[in-house]
C-alpha cells in the first residue's frame, strides 16, 4: 500500500531539548495510525512537522507524495488536524469560527452546516464559542477539521476531558472516515481508544519509535505464546496446571494466566480438569489488548536496554 | 484569504466592548470634548478680561507665516483660529497611532496566547496572509478613528469657533493633507515594526509594553513632523508624506518574515 506519510530519519530540537529522535515511520493510503505514547513522548510535534507547522532538525518527511517544507501550502490544504486542546475565537459565534475555517479552506457553506450537524453541534451554532463546554468545543473542532474532507486527518488526543457521547463521536468519525479511504493518524496515551481501529500502531517513547505494527502482528513479536486464563471454584485444585504438558508458565493475576506452547493444549487443559473433579468458573484464551501489549511492547524494552 | 483574516479579527474587536469602548472614550477625549473645553471657554470669556491679553500674548509668538494666515477680527477670534487650526493639530495624529498600536501589539501574540495560533499554523494560509490580515485588522481601526475623530472636530471646531469667523472655516488643506497624506504612513510605520514585536515576544503584555517604545518615538516623531506642516503645509506635507510612506512600505514588505508557523504554535526556536 503506498505511503500517505512517511518519516525517515526525523530530528527535532528545540534548544537543548530533543522532541524527536531520529523517528522512521510510515502511515500507509487509506489506513489508520495510532500514535501511541506517553505524554512528551513526541505524537504532538509529529502532527506539526506534518503539515510543516514546524520544521524538522534533520530527516525527510513526504506527506501525499509532497515535501512540507517545500509545499506545505498545498499539504495543509489537504490535511485536516484536531489539535489536543482546540481553540477558537471566543467572542465569535460556532457558525461564525465554522466560516472563517470554510474560507480558508476554500469549502462552502454547506459543508460547514453538514459537518456541525455531522458532530451534532449545529443547535449551538449560533452561540458564542466562549459559552462552549469542553465536549462541544471538540465537536466544532471536529467539524472544522474535516470542513474540507481532508485526505489525511490527524487527530491529537482528540478525547481528552471528553464526555463518553463526544469520545464515542470521535471513535465513528475516524470508521466513518476510514471507510471512506481516508488516511487516519490519532495520537493518544490512552490504549483503550486505539482499541478495535488501529490498522497500525506505532509505539513512541522519547521521540522515537519503540515499535510499530498491526496490532495482530505486535501480539505475535511481543506476546507469541498464547495465554489461557482458567479460574475455579476452588483455586487450590488447580495447583496441577503447572505440570501439565505444553505448560510454560502460570501466574495468579485476577484468574490463573496460563502461557502455553500452542493452542491445542487448551483442550487437553480442560479434560485434565475435568477428571481431577475441578469446577471451573472461567477458562478463556486471552486475546491480548493494546494494554497488554503496550505494557509488554515496554518491558521488552527495558530488559534491551 | 487576506480578507478573512482581516474580518475576524475585526468582527472580534467590535464584540469585545471593553476593548473598544476605552478607544472611543479617548477619541471622544481628544477629538471633542478636550477641543470643546478649550474653545469652549476661549468664545465665553470676555474680550478685556486677562486672558485673552494672555492668549494673544501665546498667538503673538507663533510664527509670522502663521500670524498672516490668522483669521478672525477680535484677538478671541484670532486666539481660537489660533488653536484649532495649528495648536491641536498633532491629536490628528495620537489617537489613531495609539488605537492601532492598541490592536496590532496583540494580533499575533494574542493568537498564541489563545492557542488559535496553532489553527492558522496548520492551515493553508500563507504568512504573507497572516501578515497583511493582521496588519489591515489593526490599521483599519486607526484610520476610521482618524478619520471620524477629524470629521467630529472639524464640527466642534466650526460650530464654535465658526460662529466668531462668520462660517465654516475647517478643514484647511494642511490639515487635509496632514489626516490623508501624513498620518497614516506614520501609523503603517509604528504597525510594521509592532507586528514584528508581535510576533516575537511572548506575551500580550509584553508586547504592549515593548509597542509603547515603539508608538512613542514615533509619536513625538510624528507630532513634529505635523506641528511643521501646518506651518507650511503644503510641500513640506507632500514631502514629508512621500519619505514617511517609503518608510512605511519598505518595512512593511519585508514584515512578513517575522512571522513564522513555529511562533503561531508558541514553541521555542530551533537550536
Amino acid at each position: 500500500m503506498p505511503a500517505a506519510i512517511t518519516f525517515a530519519s526525523v530530528s527535532k530540537r528545540f534548544g537543548d531539548v530533543r522532541a524527536l529522535d531520529e523517528l522512521d515511520f510510515t502511515a500507509p493510503l487509506g489506513s489508520v495510525t495510532v500514535l501511541l505514547g506517553p505524554n512528551g513522548a513526541g505524537k504532538t510535534t509529529t502532527v506539526r512537522l506534518t503539515t510543516g507547522a514546524l520544521v524538522p532538525t534533520a530527516g525527510a518527511i513526504q506527506v501525499l507524495g509532497l515535501n512540507p517544507l517545500h509545499d506545505g501550502d498545498e499539504i495543509r490544504s489537504r490535511v485536516g488536524v484536531v489539535p489536543p486542546k482546540p481553540a477558537f475565537y471566543d467572542q465569535l459565534s460556532g457558525w461564525e469560527n465554522l466560516q472563517f475555517a470554510a474560507t480558508i479552506f476554500d469549502a462552502d457553506e454547506v459543508s460547514a452546516r453538514s459537518a456541525a450537524e455531522r458532530f451534532g453541534i449545529d443547535h449551538a451554532l449560533a452561540q458564542e464559542v466562549g459559552g462552549y463546554s469542553t465536549g462541544m468545543r471538540t465537536r466544532l473542532a471536529l467539524a472544522r477539521a474535516v470542513i474540507h474532507d481532508p485526505e489525511v486527518l490527524m487527530l491529537d488526543e482528540p478525547t481528552a476531558g471528553l464526555d463518553p457521547e463526544s469520545a464515542k463521536a470521535v471513535l465513528e468519525l475516524i470508521k466513518e472516515m476510514a471507510g471512506r479511504g481516508r488516511t487516519i493518524v490519532m495520537c493518544t496515551h490512552l490504549l483503550h481508544e486505539a482499541e478495535g481501529i488501529a490498522d497500525q500502531v506505532v509505539l513512541m517513547e522519547d521521540g522515537t519509535v519503540r515499535a510499530a505494527g498491526a496490532p495482530a502482528t505486535l501480539a505475535r513479536t511481543y506476546m507469541p505464546d498464547p495465554i489461557v486464563l482458567i479460574d475455579a471454584e476452588d483455586r487450590a485444585s488447580l495447583a496441577f496446571v503447572d505440570d501439565l504438558d505444553g505448560v510454560l508458565t502460570t501466574r495468579w493475576d485476577g484468574p490463573l494466566h496460563v502461557t502455553i506452547d500452542h493452542d491445542d493444549r487448551i483442550p487437553d487443559i480442560v479434560i485434565e480438569m475435568v477428571k481431577r473433579g475441578v469446577r471451573p468458573t472461567r477458562i478463556e484464551p486471552l486475546v491480548p489488548t493494546l494494554e497488554d501489549l503496550y505494557f509488554e511492547m515496554q518491558r521488552a524494552h527495558r530488559e534491551l536496554v | 484569504m487576506v480578507k478573512a483574516v482581516m474580518r475576524a479579527d475585526l468582527y472580534r474587536l467590535v464584540k469585545t466592548k471593553d476593548y473598544w469602548i476605552p478607544l472611543i472614550i479617548l477619541g471622544g477625549m481628544f477629538f471633542v470634548v478636550l477641543p470643546a473645553l478649550l474653545l469652549g471657554s476661549m468664545a465665553l470669556v470676555h474680550e478685556q478680561s486677562g486672558i485673552v491679553g494672555q492668549i494673544g500674548d501665546i498667538v503673538g509668538n507663533l510664527p509670522e507665516s502663521i500670524q498672516n494666515n490668522l483669521q478672525g477680527d477680535s484677538p478671541t477670534a484670532r486666539a481660537s483660529y489660533a488653536f484649532a487650526v495649528y495648536l491641536l493639530a498633532p491629536i490628528a495624529i495620537v489617537v489613531p497611532l495609539t488605537i492601532s498600536s492598541a490592536v496590532g501589539a496583540n494580533s499575533i501574540v494574542g493568537e498564541r496566547e489563545r492557542g488559535t495560533g496553532e489553527f492558522l499554523a496548520h492551515s493553508p494560509l500563507t504568512v504573507q496572509e497572516i501578515y497583511v490580515g493582521k496588519l489591515l485588522a489593526s490599521l483599519i481601526p486607526g484610520y476610521a478613528a482618524g478619520i471620524v475623530g477629524f470629521g467630529l472636530y472639524s464640527v466642534v471646531v466650526n460650530v464654535i469657533v465658526g460662529s466668531q469667523l462668520g462660517g465654516w472655516f475647517f478643514p484647511t488643506a494642511g490639515w487635509m493633507l496632514l489626516v490623508l497624506w501624513v498620518v497614516p504612513p506614520f501609523i503603517a510605520i509604528a504597525l510594521a515594526l509592532i507586528l514584528r514585536l508581535s510576533a516575537r515576544v511572548r506575551s500580550a503584555a509584553s508586547a504592549h509594553q515593548a509597542s509603547s517604545l515603539v508608538t512613542l518615538p514615533v509619536i513625538l516623531l510624528s507630532y513634529g513632523v505635523a506641528s511643521g506642516l501646518i506651518y507650511s503645509p503644503v510641500l513640506s506635507a507632500a514631502v514629508a508624506g512621500a519619505v514617511a510612506w517609503i518608510i512605511a512600505l519598505t518595512l512593511l514588505a519585508s514584515g512578513a518574515h517575522s512571522i513564522r508557523r513555529e511562533r503561531l504554535l508558541g514553541v521555542a526556536a530551533d537550536a
